[in-house]
């Protein structure tokens, strides 16, 4: 630490930091905008100006940029002296002499960094008496809205999309004063994190495209801290509600989890909950007269509990179908309704295995799960067999920046301080982290790798085994491998030798056991020989480790349950089965008298249920996902949805108390339910300290959902009503559904807004950080499950599986992931299905030269007892007697990857 | 106690003077121009409404009475899909119009809503809505703002240099 | 005609007189204190708005006839009945004219005092049977000023009854053909009035019902024709203190050239006139201040003046 002089006060400066950095940590207010926590310095918007003085006898000063400017020790600089003043409001006048000043219709208004910055620079009248320079905008595509007149010329834009986000369609054009930010041409912008630009830009070039359809401004937003249920990622979100519909989403930023920045998919995916199809009452199948296929009823939630009782009452055996989409709550509940005997994981069964080996090798296991933050630290990685671009599209950002981070390492070497971007990037000269993909296509990562193999998972599989066994000779190895993998193996384990922090990724997404158990022997083998290895585990769904922690069995006992008679009623909580089981399988399940589905939107298991509960979206619930590093995370209600809706875990309680269950006694509010699930599972027991509880207060309030600025409260309910309805009362949270209560910073887990006295805009995030891009003040939510004990030593996997055998007349069918169209509950964004690809199959070259296929022709498949027409992709690098087909389209879901596929024969024509 | 005799003395003594009621509404009372009665929403010279659903004359609203959604047609020109003022809340207080940025929202000189039912104090924009200018003739919240919408395209507002020709480079 | 008939058709005239003149008199204040507050008043309903008190009155009589939940029925529904009996009662003593009168009651003041006493109950058991803290507040407050207030009151008309040697109100007012009594018994003319403001709790001693601190006082849950008893009765109390007034130290009907009745009438009207100039100029005391005023100030003042009464007669017999 530096003591640094402010105006002749002194103070502690951490010097690795630039002095803006430092100021803003201290709390100073120093307008800048070119500047990212995130991005580092280029001094381009000469903002931030601060006199520095070279001792206290100085009193001439000069004026330097405070971003561009090293804090070291005895440093003496003053914000407030005239001068320097004068200067920052004459650069934000000249700044602003092409602005076009249209704030009224500017979807920043209200929450707008150059906003905020006028004013505290105390920059009031346009002096500028000559026309405005204008530029014709683009269409960027279905997410983000362009407005070039209202530029700065920041560079944040290009920064964090070329070289943050590692964007290729993006850049800046002209020159002098006609400098462009957009696109070559208009169409929608490649990169998936597209989205951000929304936050990064300090003002309205960028602007959500979405929000734009039922615009609101930030102060009306109804907001609380919630968490994105489109991946396992667990990012951390602040989605926003005006009149009863979910406005947008904005990044809740978390030190360790997804930090300034999500994904399209994360930002974009809300308006499922929006949808016409979502569900708002209890539905009951109509029996009798005017019966038939989907005909259905609203019933009351009184009547509907009680003939659910008489079910239950009368049925011969309850199943319960459990939900990776779910939240911990809601699964434990339905597990304590039916029973742990009869609770199913509501998954593909290869994913059921996979979930449980991951659950085994995070608990015995030595190798760390990185958070997001930390995979951004280590220095190789490898990947195996997951397109984590499409599955995890924010820990493939991580993985970018793990990869650039290289740079710094290089310019540190230089004396470079890792703040000056520019500088660094010159001096690192390209060179990177190793990435090593092994994978049986191409993913989204690969321009980033240094190496990329293809093969079929089981030989990935017996590769990664390999790997181990040469790291540490007592792992087992595959025998006779091929002499061709000798220098890839001397490659990828020396890189991996040579790291401090060596990263082994993969996933559920290619569906094979013995790539989970060869990653984990890899990690295990690396940790043996010193390394902090890392080792992290993609899964699809929001909550799918959670389900995996509840526990259950595999659905396949429940077809046999079925098929056994044993059973007759089966609730399916959230989980659309002909999406997670093959059409045959969710038929023989539904064809239970008794088919009860809690669901959010209508999809093929409510049309075909025998009753219909509407279940709360994440936006409406309280509750708690663990992600894939298993973080337990919090979520709350942003707004009530009214109608019949309501939280799935509370539907249950309620059929459990109708039906006189004592274990639901104390469910009264989400902590006790909380409380009896911390007891019951040991690996649970500190999720009632990931948030404060219920009767949490600060200086006896609560902390409000709703800004102090909220508009329209004695108007909006007008043209129904003058009596102003009482706001609904959340007995489950320290949230109220007020503007009154605590009005500063709240306790992490709460954070349902970035708000402070003269930040408007989301870099307001800075007076909620305990260091200007570190950890957020009191620490970041959530807490994690699992933990490598200090002296674990796990026995490794023996059992090495044996290499891929192509079959001479069938195909190994494989899914392949798009972000944009693979998850469920996305999809009912028009935006994200917009987006989405069309199904069809992916064909290695020669297999479809052999078929006679041209690219884009149609090809009937027959999967079990369906036969689809599909296009044909060819995919180069796919290795023999392999097809991939798009997992989870519309059209496409439950096909139960992987399975083995018919060849049409030779110039079999449509 | 003579001061309790003096108070009544004078008391008494007004019985002469002149009584300052106005007689409404037989006699009509003097509304000054800048009285703060009925609220409008008025419409730009062209005939378009002015309002661009900004929302800053519901946040300045001291007691919350007006609601609004914004919307935009084809063309991007904004406007707002419901507005609606509560006066059975208003105030009369003027902030909305000192917050709009495009004279679109007016206080007039109308006071006399009185109304058998409250609901019926409820506005929607089609009460507010009036045909001309109201009190500010001529302004034109597009001719100046640098948004493009239905007739008007990059640079043609005042004030305004043609679009950047982003391919050139001359100086 | 019998006496019995005669006697019926007087108390009817009389009870007639009274409520008309009540009403009368609400319209009466509203006009006064306009005109003294630079204002109309009502001046919509009927010529001069003398119109206002039907309209007013078909108002209170049509409103619901509500007791509230928490209030102590039956209490709550004799307390305002009380006030209009006892007051009304009083009037049976105070002679018109010669020969004018409800009954001859040679106790007349007596009578005057016992009922006075019992209005006391109307508002405290009003206060209490409402049964909300305001009204119990008022009742207090009503109970505390109308003993302290009924002590002296008392006291001060003892001088009057010296000088005229009669409880009878007849006789008092031929006692004074000679002089009228407000002249001798100037200081009992005072306290009596003070007194009388204050037992009809009339601004500026309307505490008990202050509507700036107890919304209404002891009536606040009080509404309809329940609510028009309290109203008329403090009327009627105005109204009848006027007439005592005039009867014991204006010298009554006496005068000349007009007929009895109308001299009666004129200085009735003139001292009702008085209060409600009062009530245009004076503001409330704060309810020590008033208090004190009773016991530290009028009640000394009236013993004195009935000692130096009492000597001054003793001396000169």
């Amino acid at each position: 630490m530096a003591t640094i002089y402010i105006d002749n006060k002194p103070y502690q400066a951490n010097e690795k930091q630039n002095l803006l950095h430092a100021c803003l940590s201290l709390g100073f207010n120093i307008p800048y905008f070119c500047w990212h926590p995130a991005m580092n310095s280029v001094g381009a918007c000469r903002q931030c100006a601060v006199k520095e003085f070279k001792d206290e006898n100085d009193k001439r000063g000069k004026i330097v940029m405070s971003c561009m400017t090293a804090v070291r020790d005895g440093l003496r600089i003053s914000i407030d002296d005239p001068e320097v003043k004068e200067f920052r409001a004459r650069v934000i006048e000249w700044l602003m002499t092409n602005h076009p000043h249209d704030c009224p219709v500017c979807d920043e208004g209200g929450e707008c960094h150059l906003q905020d910055m006028t004013v505290m620079t105390g920059h009031v009248y346009r002096r500028f008496r000559f026309r405005k320079r204008t530029y014709v905008n683009q269409d960027l595509g279905p997410f983000v809205n362009h407005e070039m007149n209202r530029c700065i010329q920041c560079y944040r834009c290009v920064r964090f999309y070329n070289e943050y986000a590692d964007g290729r369609d993006f850049g800046v054009f002209a020159c002098h004063n006609h400098v462009y930010f957009g696109r070559h041409k208009d169409g929608v912008l490649e990169s998936k994190f597209s989205g951000n630009l929304v936050e990064v830009c300090p003002t309205g070039v960028f602007t959500d495209k979405t929000l734009k359809r039922h615009y609101t401004r930030k102060w009306d937003l109804q907001t609380a801290p919630s968490i994105c249920p489109h991946c396992g990622m667990g990012c951390n979100t602040i989605p926003g509600e005006r009149y009863g519909t979910l406005r947008r989403i904005r990044t809740r930023y978390s030190g360790q989890v997804n930090g300034y920045f999500i994904c399209d998919r994360g930002r974009y995916g809300y308006e499922f909950v929006n949808s016409p199809e979502r569900i708002k009452d209890p539905l009951r199948r109509v029996s009798g007269e005017g019966a038939g296929p989907g005909k259905y009823a609203p019933f009351e939630k009184g009547t509907a509990l009680g003939a659910i009782k008489d079910v239950l009452n009368v049925s011969r055996g309850v199943m319960g179908i459990g939900s990776p989409r779910a939240s911990l709550e809601a699964n434990f509940a339905l597990k304590k309704l039916v029973g742990a005997e009869n609770f199913f994981l509501g998954i593909p069964d290869a994913d059921y295995r996979i979930l449980s080996l991951v659950l085994d090798i995070y608990t015995k296991g030595s190798a760390r799960t990185p958070t997001l933050d930390e995979v951004e630290s280590s220095d190789a990685i490898l990947i195996l067999g997951e397109d984590v671009s499409s599955t995890a599209p924010r820990l493939a950002l991580a993985i970018r920046q793990a990869v650039k981070r290289k740079s710094f390492e290089a310019a540190g070497g230089m004396t470079i301080p890792y703040w000056d971007d520019k500088a660094v990037r010159i001096a690192a000269g390209g060179r990177r982290n190793p990435l090593f993909i092994l994978s049986c296509s191409h993913t989204g990562l690969d321009d980033m790798a240094k190496e990329r193999y293809f093969a079929a998972p089981d030989d990935l599989a017996r590769l990664a085994f390999a790997f181990a066994s040469r790291i540490d000779t007592g792992a087992p190895g595959p025998e006779g491998m091929s002499p061709d993998f000798k220098d890839l193996t001397a490659r990828i384990c020396g890189a991996l030798e040579s790291s401090k922090n060596p990263l082994i990724v993969c996933g559920a997404g290619a569906k094979n056991e013995g790539l989970v158990q060869g990653a984990a022997n890899l990690a295990w083998a690396l940790r043996k020989q010193g390394k902090s290895a890392f080792l992290s585990f993609v899964l699809p769904g929001a909550n799918e480790l959670g389900l995996g922690i509840i526990g259950g069995r595999p659905v396949a006992d429940a077809l046999k349950a079925i098929g056994e008679q044993k059973a007759d009623t089966v609730i399916a909580l959230e989980n659309d089965l002909y999406r997670s089981l093959d059409k045959k399988n969710a038929d023989t399940l539904l064809s239970a008298k008794f088919s009860i589905t809690l669901d959010q939107i209508s999809n093929e298991t409510t049309k075909k249920s025998w009753a219909v509960l509407p279940a709360a979206s994440f936006a409406e619930s309280e509750g708690t996902y663990v992600n894939f590093e298993g973080r337990a995370q919090r979520f709350y209600k942003v707004f009530v949805q009214g109608g019949g809706t309501e939280e799935s875990w509370k539907w249950l309680r309620d059929i459990m108390l109708e039906a006189g269950r004592p274990e639901a006694s104390n469910w009264d509010t989400l902590d006790g339910i909380l409380r009896d699930m911390a007891n019951e599972i040991p690996v649970l027991a500190p999720i009632t300290g990931i948030a404060p509880p219920e009767t949490f207060r600060i200086a006896g309030m609560k902390v409000p959902r709703q800004p102090h600025r909220y508009s329209g409260r004695t108007a909006m309910h007008a043209d129904k009503s003058l009596l102003e309805p009482k706001p609904p009362e959340d007995r489950d949270s320290a949230l109220s559904f007020s503007m009154e209560g605590y009005a500063g910073v709240p306790p992490p887990a709460l954070i349902q807004r970035f708000w402070a006295p003269g930040w408007n805009s989301v870099q307001a995030l800075n007076k909620f950080q305990s260091e200007v891009g570190g950890p957020l003040r009191g620490g970041d939510p959530g807490k994690r499950l699992f933990e490598p004990g200090p002296g674990a030593s796990p026995a490794y996997f023996a059992q090495v599986p044996p290499g891929f055998q192509p079959r001479k007349d069938e195909w190994l069918l494989l899914p392949v992931y798009h972000i944009f169209g693979s998850e469920e509950l996305s999809m009912h964004a028009p935006g994200i299905a917009s987006l989405a690809p069309d199904p069809y199959i992916a064909l290695s070259e020669q297999d479809r030269l052999q078929l006679g296929k041209q690219e884009g022709e149609y090809m009937e498949v027959g999967i079990g007892e369906t036969s689809y027409s599909l296009p044909v992709k060819p995919v180069r690098e796919l290795p023999e007697g392999i097809a991939l087909m798009p997992s989870g389209l519309p059209g496409l879901s439950g096909i139960g990857f992987p399975v083995w596929i018919k060849k049409p024969g030779k110039g079999a024509r449509r | 106690m003579f001061s309790i005799l003096k108070t009544m003395w004078y008391t008494f003594l007004h019985m002469f003077s002149r009584r300052f009621t106005v007689q409404y509404p037989d006699e009509r009372p003097r509304i000054a121009p800048r009285w703060r009665g009925r609220i409008i929403l008025s419409r730009d010279p062209d005939g378009q409404e002015r309002c661009v659903a900004c929302h800053l004359c519901s946040v300045a609203c001291p007691v919350d009475c007006i609601a609004l959604q914004a919307a935009e047609d084809e063309t991007g020109r904004r406007y707002p899909e419901f507005f609606r003022i509560n006066f059975s809340r208003c105030i009369f207080c003027g902030f909305c119009e000192e917050a709009c940025p495009t004279y679109a929202i007016q206080l007039t000189n109308d006071f006399e809503m009185g109304e058998y039912h409250r609901h019926n104090l409820v506005y929607e924009k089609e009460h507010l809505l009036i045909s001309g200018t109201g009190k500010y003739p001529g302004y034109n919240f597009y001719r100046v703002a640098g948004l493009a919408i239905g007739g008007k395209g990059k640079g043609q507002a005042e004030n305004e240099s043609p679009p950047v020709d982003v391919k050139d480079l001359m100086p | 005609m019998s006496e019995t008939a005669r006697g019926l058709i007087t108390v009817f005239v009389v009870l007639f007189v009274l409520m008309s003149v009540a009403a009368g008199l609400i319209w009466l204040e509203r006009r006064l204190l306009a005109l003294w507050q630079d204002r109309y008043g009502p001046n919509r309903v009927g010529p001069f708005g003398v119109l206002q008190v039907l309209a007013d009155m078909i108002k209170v009589l049509s409103k619901e006839d509500w007791v509230p939940p928490f209030a102590d029925k039956g209490v709550f529904i004799i307390a305002p009945t009380i006030i209009m009996m006892t007051t009304l009662l009083s009037f049976a003593i105070v002679p018109f004219a010669p020969g004018m009168r409800v009954v001859d009651l040679n106790i007349g003041v007596l009578f005057f005092l016992a009922m006075v006493a019992l209005t006391a109950y109307s508002v405290a058991l009003s206060g209490w049977a409402s049964n909300s803290k305001y009204s119990l507040l008022g009742g207090l407050r009503a109970l505390a000023q109308m003993i302290s207030y009924e002590v002296f009151m008392g006291l001060s008309m003892m001088g009057v009854v010296m000088l005229a040697g009669s409880f009878d109100l007849s006789k008092i007012v031929e006692a004074q053909r000679k002089i009228w009594f407000v002249i001798p018994q100037f200081l009992g003319f005072i306290s009596f009035f003070i007194a009388s403001i204050a037992e009809a709790h009339r601004l500026p001693f309307d505490l008990p019902e202050s509507e700036s601190e107890l919304v209404a006082g002891f009536h606040v849950e009080y509404s309809g024709m329940k609510f028009g008893m309290f109203f008329v009765g403090e009327y009627i109390a105005i109204t009848l203190v006027s007439a005592l007034m005039t009867t014991m130290f204006l010298g009554g009907w006496l005068g000349p050239v007009l007929p009895p009745l109308a001299w009666f009438i004129i200085k009735t009207f003139a001292l009702i006139c008085v209060f409600i100039l009062l009530r245009a100029a004076l503001p409330r005391p704060r309810y020590d201040q008033l208090t004190e005023l009773a016991w530290k100030v009028m009640l000394p003042v009236t013993l004195l003046n009935l000692m130096a009464t009492g000597g001054i007669l003793l001396a000169w017999r």
